[in-house]
């Protein structure tokens, strides 16, 4: 076994065990316990734990390298997703913390006084964190087959593994604690590579900084030379290139935005905090340590870019001699994500944008920051760090995910409707196996990846931005939404938003299904089905205002119970009736 | 009552006041006139890719905190205290 392997093996297993070790320390007593962790987090631990909750596999491997990729127009992703949680700090996190229940539909369903709410916002959650936890267990699966050579099946089983011992035992208790020790993990794997690079390039250590700054032993800014290499290839210019058109990029920010402040498995951490006042600085500090990494992504995605291309063209004109190319472009080749085609057969490589004369045919933006380190020539350890970072990403976000779909389950489907009377005791056992049973039923997702994964993370966002967001907020901020009103405009806005993406994608993402065929893509004023979810969220208000405004006054009791969460005093702990 | 209907004024106002930083530096400075700021140069970034990479993130994490802190005094001048259990 080589060096990096080993140190690889020592990076995972050693951070397993640390879950683990952390998950018989946290193990569950009682349902507040296994539902929100007891109550009583520390905020600024809680912001830690939403941080690694969030940040996915998505963030931790995809993001750089739709920056690296996208320049400009990839900022709709680092603004979208960290300008939801001042939403999520303003609009809903205290109001919801202070009603005290145990899940969202819960509150959905008290809000709006109906079992039908609650059991519409199950099914948008359930929807929404399924086809979101579909990619975090691809990306263990990923992960173990690239970092430790085990096949991709094996991976998965292992990840499924680790993450049922601590969720089942702990429930958001145990989450909660191993979630803390993954952000610590994920965020020196993303940060320490970072500087390096940062010093490497342009010898300033802080890679917010490096990325304003000159390249190192020249009188150039590292943005300018991009500039000038992407261009000069053919490419769009790297700090201008827009994302679609402009409204397109509105649409798209807002969607993250919104979508970001209504997914069920961020919303619900904030209950986990002892009073309303935590639950506004717990999303402040969750800002502060998902910044962290969404400040020093622009400048790994720019870096990135710049190594590889002055890889492939050290100097303009001279391409690298393909028999010449660096071990990780033979690794990655090997993964079929990277691929040369000898167009013009002078055995060297060129990549430009012109797709007929381009030679790097395919150049899969995963790999940037999983790659990263071996093409700027880091130390073994920091390659093995990387793994255990990614892997923490991943796993931390699917229990997230999975505590969220178990408890709608156990607590609103069979505790709030079907079987009412169930004990304490039964209820906790029945959510430990509800857990077991999502773990598989994601696994087996994870296993068999359905077609439409790949389009499924947006998928989720634009479900939670177009139902759960408005119909939260329109709970705590008018008292004029009635219970038909919140079901119909959260059809509406799923309805709609659904149709969009399926039209364009095909049913269920089938290619060739959709329906009005013959339409242009992006019909809709240009916006792409990825950025609908505002769109969605319109049509949501829009509808719940007009059947509210038919159905009539809200009842009495519930004006009172609008009044009473809007204001912190008399605040108790999560409970359960 | 009173007490309450004025804390929740205060709170829509603050919110407002927040909502409009949130939206300048995000939408407006990033994304509407991100050409005209680009033509100011802050060290090796052009200013309007700076707010959009950078400089909202910044200011999504000063507001946050001025909220929460704000909140915290408003809930002591009018009377909202939380009991802990």
């Amino acid at each position: 076994m080589d060096n990096l392997k080993l140190l690889t093996y020592i990076a995972v297993f050693g951070s397993f065990a640390l879950y683990f070790a952390i998950a018989w320390w946290a193990r569950a007593g009682s349902t507040k316990e296994f539902y929100v962790a007891g109550g009583g987090v520390h905020p600024v631990l809680n912001g830690m734990a939403t941080g690694a909750d969030w940040m996915s596999a998505a963030s931790f491997i995809g993001m750089a390298g739709l920056i690296a990729f996208n320049g400009y127009g990839a900022s709709v992703f680092l603004m979208g997703w960290t300008g939801g949680y001042l939403l999520l700090a303003m609009l809903l996190a205290p109001y919801l913390r202070k009603h005290g229940k145990f899940t969202v539909p819960e509150f959905i369903g008290d809000r709006y006084y109906s079992k039908t709410a609650r059991i519409v916002a199950v099914l948008c959650l359930i929807i929404a964190s399924l086809t979101y936890v579909i990619g975090q267990m691809k990306g263990v699966g990923v992960a173990f087959s690239r970092f430790l050579d085990t096949d991709y099946d094996t991976g998965l089983y292992i990840g499924m593994f680790v993450v049922w011992v601590y969720a089942v035992f702990g429930g958001m208790k145990g989450i909660t604690y191993t979630q803390i020790a993954q952000y610590v993990v994920l965020i020196f794997a993303y940060t320490v590579p970072a500087v390096f690079i940062s010093l490497q390039l342009t010898g300033n250590p802080l890679p917010q900084l490096g990325l304003g700054s000159k390249m190192v032993g020249t009188d150039v800014y590292l943005l300018d030379k991009l500039d000038l290499i992407v261009t000069d290839l053919g490419f769009k210019e790297y700090t201008t290139a827009k994302l679609g058109g402009t409204l397109n990029m509105l649409a798209y920010t807002m969607s993250l935005m919104i979508g970001t402040a209504g997914l069920p498995h961020v919303i619900m951490r904030f209950f986990t905090v002892p009073t309303v006042k935590d639950a506004r600085s717990s999303a402040g500090w969750a800002l502060v340590f998902i910044s962290l990494l969404y400040t020093v992504a622009p400048a790994v995605g720019a870096m990135a870019r710049i190594n590889l291309m002055q890889t492939i063209e050290p100097a303009a004109g001279e391409n690298l001699v393909y028999e010449e190319r660096p071990q990780w472009f033979k690794t990655w080749e090997k993964t079929g994500l990277l691929k040369f085609e000898d167009k013009n057969g002078d055995g060297k490589i060129q990549y430009v944008a012109d797709k007929a004369t381009n030679e790097m045919v395919k150049v899969d933006r995963d790999i940037m920051v999983l790659a990263n380190p071996e093409i700027a020539l880091l130390p073994n350890w920091v390659i093995a760090l990387v793994a255990a970072g990614g892997l923490a990403a991943a796993l931390s976000t699917a229990a997230g995910l999975l505590l969220a779909i178990s408890s709608s389950i156990s607590h609103d489907l069979m505790k709030g409707v079907v079987t009412p009377n169930i004990s304490e005791k039964n209820e906790l056992m029945a959510s430990r196996v509800v857990m077991t049973f999502s773990v598989m039923v994601a696994g087996y997702l994870g296993l068999n990846p359905p077609d439409f994964a790949a389009g499924t993370v947006a998928l989720a966002f634009g479900l939670a931005a177009s139902s759960i967001f408005p119909s939260l907020m329109m709970g705590v901020f008018s008292k004029k939404i009635t219970s038909k009103g919140a079901v119909a405009g959260m059809l509406a806005g799923i309805g709609i938003t659904l149709f969009y993406v399926f039209q364009h994608k095909g049913i269920m993402f089938v290619p060739g299904t959709s329906f009005l065929g013959g339409m242009e893509p992006n019909w809709f004023l240009g916006i792409s089905p990825n950025a609908f979810g505002v769109v969605g969220a319109i049509v949501n208000f829009v509808v719940a205002y007009l059947v509210s405004a038919i159905d009539g006054p809200i009842p009495k009791e519930i004006d009172d119970m609008i009044e009473n969460f809007r204001v912190p005093s008399g605040a108790g702990s999560a409970h359960d009736h | 009552m009173s007490d309450n209907n004025a804390y929740w004024k205060a709170n829509l106002r603050l919110i407002g006041f927040c909502i409009a930083i949130w939206f300048l530096v995000s939408f407006v400075f990033g994304i509407l006139l991100v050409e005209q700021l680009n033509t100011i140069r802050l060290g090796g970034y052009k200013l309007g890719f700076w707010f959009a990479q950078q400089g909202s993130i910044y200011t999504f994490l000063v507001l946050i905190f001025f909220y929460a802190n704000r909140m915290n005094k408003l809930d002591k001048t009018l009377g909202q205290n939380e009991k802990k259990d």
